[in-house]
């Protein structure tokens, strides 16, 4: 075995290797490993007879599950299958007899991988060594070292591929059959199948994930010049689109750092809420919307997904008899009101009772806003302004001085974001005013029993009248 | 500036710096020191008086198979059936998921379509990755939507997360040059660019709140950002994983973030507590997290890992409540629908299934 590892590294301890998430994994599964081959705690390694031949150091993959769930904080066998499988796939363990790298849990033979081939090595393996690898194989005259189908394929094509390296390969692999002749029977053995195994790992049967490949993006990331991420403002990288941060700025480091002062002070400013009162409020969130959330409560009609039936779906279009079950939750916050098309119409109604349906309008004058193509913004925000905030506006809104000169003075450079301040000011005043009233007015009490009656009505209809469903029930 | 050090002069530069980093230092360890006065008791203590939840009977529903590489993102329309997926082989797909009917497929200029979004209309799509762009496709079934795409923008690395906030009008990036930024689709200009993280940006939240103007970021320099979207501004900042953060999600009542890392862990970010509130993890984890979302009550946390598998926790008691298999590489993207019936996965085994 010749062929050397990428780095010097060889645990995968240096700071650029750790940068590669697939390392965190690796030595996670090392530390496993470890505790699995513990000769007193570990899975029970042993030498077994077969026939007229020793199968040396291999355990049963019934032992290594019963290890697992005994030793990992796994749930059931099942999880302890998956993550043995995956460590397999890693090539931590592999097999004795098959390619695929994988683990069931009766009386098959596993092995562990030697420490030479974990992939925390940064094995990268050229072409040239597998194909050194295939070739040794076919001179070693043994049953047990025969080419699977695919990797004959493969041969074929790198030998295609190196024609003209192929004697240079061809005396390599010959010197290491040499080599490897010498050992001894069981050792050989051993090694012939942890060489196996790392190639199984490196070029896997196809349709077997290949385990060594990173995420592109991380592999961007590790070919750029190492960052700091120590202090904000210091640390933007070159790749900056626009100059907000000036470039003088970045050149002085003690610039940054009162920027980063002044952050810190003002976070130690900040009111912090203690965890407890925060544990309650996801409390309560739960508790108020358990009975919306499908995988806690089950809709009825029941999820499209289980159901293949589209009715829930078309039931939550229409806007009238709608179910109480969704009127409460319009009692949950004005968002959840305005949300619902039905509770929105109900909601201006109750508005235009009160002469202040203006307020809502401007509201929605305001998201539209944003939704308007850019070059109609100018034109979008003087129409608003004339008809809610002008001295002869249409629907006069009322909001406080602040908010109308801060306005005033955005107007003169309109943007998407002109009235936010005033909108923010109106729907606060909304949310504490009008729709306080709303939620106690006859109107909302009305129809939320209203559609309780209905549904109700309906409900013993459909029991008398069963089979009849087709007639119009109001 | 001219106010700079405030009539103070300065002679000696690297002085003032070491002093200056002194006083970081101090403020930080008063930060930490005020932080840990806040955190009377644990969450999962006080859900202990909630009753367990029954067991989860969450199936595949359905596998939507047509991708020829690695789905690397998916995305939800506003309608609660149609889904967008981008792949490493340059395809984006339109699917009727219920149907799993393709209604679309294009291909992109690029391999490693990293990032794709619906628009709210539900009438447009994004999409980016290695390309560094973010190109938008008006939907239509008259023509060929490959003849309509538009670019809007480009970053000067890859761009890796993208969303519609709140508007077809704007979309907002997030890249591998470390910024994200907000770009006008019609005009194709950079709206507001965002600086301060110092690591390539993995993943983008919209805040639910109901002026949305505020985003949540996270990426490889292990912070959380929220930013105000109109000024560009960072507003607040959270730390405390040890690897890389894949993904980040509003908690639905926008009080909260949660994180996903390589680290193998998922994590509970408080606004208002300006703190991490909950760590989700066990021993028996050791892939990283990918992408992470709640269901409609907050009470489950969904989270893809890298080792094929998707977990659900409970948010509240902090304890895993089951394991979904069926993928058979790396789970790469995780979305609830926007009616919260149903839960896509998009994997490197070129699937994407719901469940529900």
């Amino acid at each position: 075995m010749a062929y050397q590892p990428k780095t010097e590294s060889p645990n995968g301890q240096s700071g650029i290797v750790e940068e590669n998430p697939n390392h965190i994994v690796y030595r996670k599964m090392e530390q496993i490993v470890e505790r699995m081959q513990d000769e007193q705690t570990g899975v029970p390694v042993k030498t077994v007879k077969s026939f007229m031949s020793k199968v040396p150091s291999v355990f049963t993959g019934s032992d290594l599950i019963t290890w697992m769930t005994k030793n990992l904080d796994v749930e059931d066998q099942n999880e302890a299958l998956h993550l043995a499988h995956l460590m397999a796939a890693h090539g931590y363990l592999f097999p004795i007899e098959d390619h695929i790298l994988t683990i069931k849990a009766d009386g098959t033979y596993y092995r562990f991988q030697t420490p030479y081939f974990w992939p925390s090595n940064c094995w990268e393996p050229e072409n040239t060594d597998y194909a050194v690898y295939l070739c040794k194989r076919t001179m070693q005259n043994k049953t047990r070292l025969e080419l699977a189908d695919y990797e004959a394929e493969n041969l074929a094509r790198l030998q295609k591929m190196f024609s003209r390296k192929w004697e240079f390969i061809f005396m390599q692999a010959e010197a290491r059959t040499k080599v490897d002749k010498k050992r001894d029977k069981l050792e050989r053995k051993v090694l012939d199948s942890q060489e196996r195994a790392f190639w199984d790992v490196h070029r896997p049967v196809p349709g077997c994930v290949n385990t060594t490949e990173i995420d592109i993006k991380k592999a961007c990331r590790m070919n750029k010049p190492f960052k700091s991420a120590k202090h904000m403002q210091c640390s933007v990288s070159g790749g900056r689109i626009s100059p907000s941060v000036s470039e003088s700025e970045l050149a002085n480091p003690s610039e940054a750092l009162k920027t980063e002062i002044i952050t810190l002070k003002s976070r130690l400013d900040r009111r912090n809420v203690k965890i407890s009162k925060v544990s309650e409020s996801y409390i309560n969130y739960y508790e108020q919307y358990q009975e919306y959330d499908p995988f806690l409560t089950t809709p009825e009609p029941s999820s499209p997904w289980i159901s293949d039936s589209q009715e829930l779906w078309e039931l939550e279009k229409q806007t009238k008899e709608v179910p109480p079950r969704r009127v409460r939750r319009w009692a949950f916050s004005l968002q959840e009101l305005l949300k619902d098309p039905a509770g929105r119409e109900q909601f201006i109604r109750f508005l235009e009772k009160e002469f202040s349906a203006e307020n809502l309008k401007f509201w929605d004058a305001v998201q539209e806003l944003k939704q308007v193509h850019s070059k109609d913004v100018p034109l979008k925000v003087q129409q608003i302004w004339n008809e809610f905030l002008a001295p002869d506006a249409n629907f006069p809104i009322n909001i406080d001085s602040k908010s109308y000169e801060l306005t005033k003075k955005n107007i003169e450079t309109p943007d998407r974001w002109t009235f936010d301040e005033a909108a923010a000011h109106l729907y606060h005043l909304m949310k504490n005013d009008s729709y306080q009233r709303y939620l106690r007015s006859e109107m909302y009490k009305e129809y939320l029993n209203g559609t309780k009656k209905k549904t109700s009505v309906k409900g013993i209809r459909s029991v008398i009248f069963s089979g009849k469903k087709d007639q119009p029930s109001s | 500036m001219a106010s700079d050090g405030g009539g103070l002069k300065i002679d000696n530069p690297v002085e003032s710096i070491e002093s200056l980093s002194k006083e970081v230092e101090k403020l930080k360890a008063r930060l930490e020191e005020e932080r840990q006065k806040l955190n009377d008791v644990a969450l999962s203590t006080v859900a202990e008086r909630l009753d367990p939840l029954p067991t989860l009977n969450i199936k595949p529903r359905r596998v939507l198979k047509g991708h020829q590489g690695k789905v690397l993102c998916s995305d939800w329309s506003l309608d609660k059936r149609h889904i967008v997926s981008s792949s490493q082989d340059g395809k984006m797909i339109i699917w009727d998921a219920f149907t799993t009917n393709k209604e679309h497929a294009v291909t992109m200029p690029t391999t490693w379509v990293m990032a794709c979004a619906y628009a709210p209309s539900g009438n447009m799509v994004a999409c980016g990755g290695l390309d560094n762009k973010v190109t938008v496709y008006p939907l239509s079934f008259e023509e060929d939507v490959s003849s309509k795409k538009r670019a809007i923008g480009t970053h000067t690395s890859y761009m890796s997360c993208c969303l519609f906030p709140n508007s077809d009008q704007q979309i907002l990036t997030g890249s591998g040059d470390s910024t994200c930024a907000l770009w006008d689709v019609e005009c194709a200009q950079l709206l507001q660019s965002f600086h301060g993280h110092g690591g390539d940006v993995m993943s983008l939240d919209l805040s639910p709140s109901e002026t949305g103007n505020t985003f949540v970021s996270a990426g490889c320099d292990r912070q959380a950002l929220v930013w105000d979207m109109r000024t560009g501004q960072c507003v607040q900042s959270f730390e405390g994983h040890e690897s890389d953060i894949n993904t980040v999600k509003f908690y639905p009542s926008g009080d909260a973030i949660a994180t996903g890392s390589d680290d193998a862990t998922c994590r509970l970010f408080d606004l208002r507590a300006d703190r991490e509130v909950a760590v989700y993890s066990k021993q028996s984890i050791i892939f990283g997290v990918n992408s992470l979302d709640f269901s409609i009550s907050g009470r489950f946390l969904f989270a893809g890992y890298n080792d094929y598998t998707v977990n659900v926790w409970d948010t509240l008691k902090c304890v895993r409540l089951t394991i979904l298999y069926g993928h058979e590489n790396r789970v790469t993207c995780l979305k609830v629908s926007p009616d919260g019936t149903a839960l896509s996965t998009g994997s490197w085994d070129f699937t994407l299934r719901i469940w529900a």
